[in-house]
């Protein structure tokens, strides 16, 4: 299966304790959603995860939903709600 | 049509200056600044930390920047954010826009703000007399940015 990079930024990135990791994609995570809801099923710190949670997405460094698939995805990020300006 | 990320303050003056220099048809600029502010209240801001992500920063802010150059006509935009730990006065954002006209200049100027307080990779992180802690989004923001779609055809009737 296809290994994608995946990046955790700001309070999330705190709450999972790891700022990224490689991972190879299991059978039948071909979307953002199934990836969040795979990571989610560690269990413990990665509850942070859980779909009530206020997290968003982004696939190549493009804003992703939970239906954007990771065909062709090299880097995956998950973060809370942006801040700036 | 240029943007930067960066943790060294900018000079306004010599920004908006580089927005018409050597140019006959720029009759209007608008400028935005954002500051570090300490809230008042019992906790207080000591400092801030702004986060970021490398990459898709600079490509969010350019989006942002090619789709108001879409709606209005520009030209000539400039915006600049910091990242890094800045002290309550410090500047956060520059955005500038250069026009014929006021009304171009003063609407794409709010409508990059508004989009890029939704959709530039920015985390804020605020120290205070209890600690730190992550600065939660806003629901205005959201529905300001929301405006933009909703009530377009209004916007453009008001130009």
């Amino acid at each position: 299966m296809a290994e994608v990079k995946i990046l955790y930024f700001a309070g999330l990135r705190e709450a999972l304790g790891c700022p990224g990791e490689r991972l190879a994609l299991p059978a039948g995570v071909d979307t953002v959603g199934a990836l969040r809801t795979h990571l989610a099923a560690r269990g413990e710190r990665w509850a942070a995860l859980d779909a009530g949670r206020n997290v968003r997405a982004a696939v190549n460094q493009r804003m992703a939903a939970a239906d954007t698939p990771l065909d062709g995805a090299d880097e995956v990020a998950f973060f809370p709600p942006v801040t700036g300006g | 049509m240029t943007v930067s990320v960066q943790e060294a303050d900018f000079d306004v003056g010599a920004e908006l200056a580089a927005l018409s220099a050597g140019r006959r048809d720029v009759g209007a600029l608008a400028s935005f600044v954002g500051l570090v502010r300490d809230d008042g209240g019992a906790d207080g801001v000591s400092a801030m930390t702004l986060e970021h992500y490398p990459g898709m920063t600079e490509a969010a802010l350019q989006e942002i920047v090619d789709e108001a150059a879409q709606r209005w006509t520009l030209l000539a935009v400039r915006v600049i954010h910091r990242h890094g730990r800045l002290l309550p006065g410090e500047r956060i954002v520059f955005v500038g826009v250069a026009a014929a006209h006021r009304g171009e200049s003063f609407a794409a100027c709010e409508f990059i703000m508004d989009y890029l307080k939704t959709r530039a990779p920015f985390w804020k992180y605020e120290e205070g007399a209890q600690g730190g802690r992550w600065v939660d989004a806003r629901d205005s923001d959201g529905s300001a940015a929301a405006r933009w779609e909703q009530g377009w055809d209004e916007v453009e009737g008001r130009r």
